[in-house]
């Protein structure tokens, strides 16, 4: 597969315009876990231009039930561990590593992309990078997300916009500390709201 | 009157701040948008909420 075998696949599928709009475009996907780990795919198989991939931490085998890794990754740090599935999708796609704990100090790993994803667990965290991201950055959108875990009913994973450039997607009140746990199903949706709002944003459609 | 997260509440003259520790909420998990714009953490205490105006506050839970 060239790469304009793939870039002609992706246009006959979105167009050429709106291909050329994500082929033109960086994201960053801070948090490489059950939510990181499906926006990033989904970001991939769009044919993103670049992606920047931020985590500290390693596969362990409590990840599998819900985060995209394999058997074969357990112990690799996750941003190598993504890399390797990105490229089995999306040879193509420029994928830049930081396998640091992103915080306020180091927020400037981000500078270059046009979009940031949230995708941390902790919520101290996600409150961190989105205020970060919206008083240092307040050019780039952030795609954050808060509560999906437990069992409930997928129904109530939605889209929320704040001020111009912040979207929150979840169901803004299950807490893990509460619900003791995270389903892979109810994740992923939430994983998908947010990758499908980045799509959204490159394409021009702001409103949820 | 103030609108917040949808509801109308005499709270005009409480500065963001006060507003947030009165009604519970842990100012390390929030995110705050005053009248269309998300408000930088630094100005929570020095901004003080007046007639009109409308807030949304977003309090971030675990999991990901």
């Amino acid at each position: 597969m060239t790469k304009s075998d793939w870039l002609a696949a992706l246009e006959i599928r979105h167009g050429k315009a709106l291909q050329e709009r994500f082929s033109a475009v960086s994201v960053a996907v801070c948090g490489l876990g059950g939510l990181g780990s499906n926006v990033a795919i989904s970001l991939a198989r769009a044919g993103i231009g670049r992606l920047h991939l931020i985590d500290f931490d390693r596969v362990d085998i409590s990840n599998l039930h819900r985060q995209q890794y394999g058997v074969s990754q357990l112990g690799m740090y996750k941003t190598e561990a993504m890399r390797q599935i990105l490229y089995e999708i999306n040879p193509y796609c420029k994928v830049v590593t930081d396998t640091v704990r992103l915080n306020e100090e180091n927020l400037s790993l981000i500078a270059e992309c046009g979009i940031v994803c949230e995708c941390f667990d902790n919520a101290e965290c996600k409150a961190m990078l989105v205020n970060g991201v919206t008083e240092r950055y307040p050019e780039k959108h952030i795609v954050a997300a808060s509560g999906m875990s437990g069992l409930h009913t997928g129904n109530t994973i939605q889209t929320k916009r704040l001020g111009r450039r912040l979207y929150i997607c979840g169901d803004g009140m299950s807490d893990v500390s509460d619900d003791g746990t995270l389903f892979a199903p109810r994740v992923m949706l939430c994983a998908a709201h947010q990758a499908n709002t980045v799509l959204r944003i490159i394409a021009g459609e702001f409103e949820v | 009157m103030v609108r917040i997260n949808g509801v109308e509440l005499k709270v005009a003259g409480k500065t963001i701040s006060d507003y947030l520790a009165e009604s519970g909420y842990d100012t390390k998990r929030v995110a705050v948008e005053l009248n269309g714009d998300i408000l930088p953490k630094a100005q929570y205490d020095s901004t003080v909420l007046q007639d009109g105006d409308s807030v949304e506050i977003v309090s971030f839970v675990g999991g990901g």
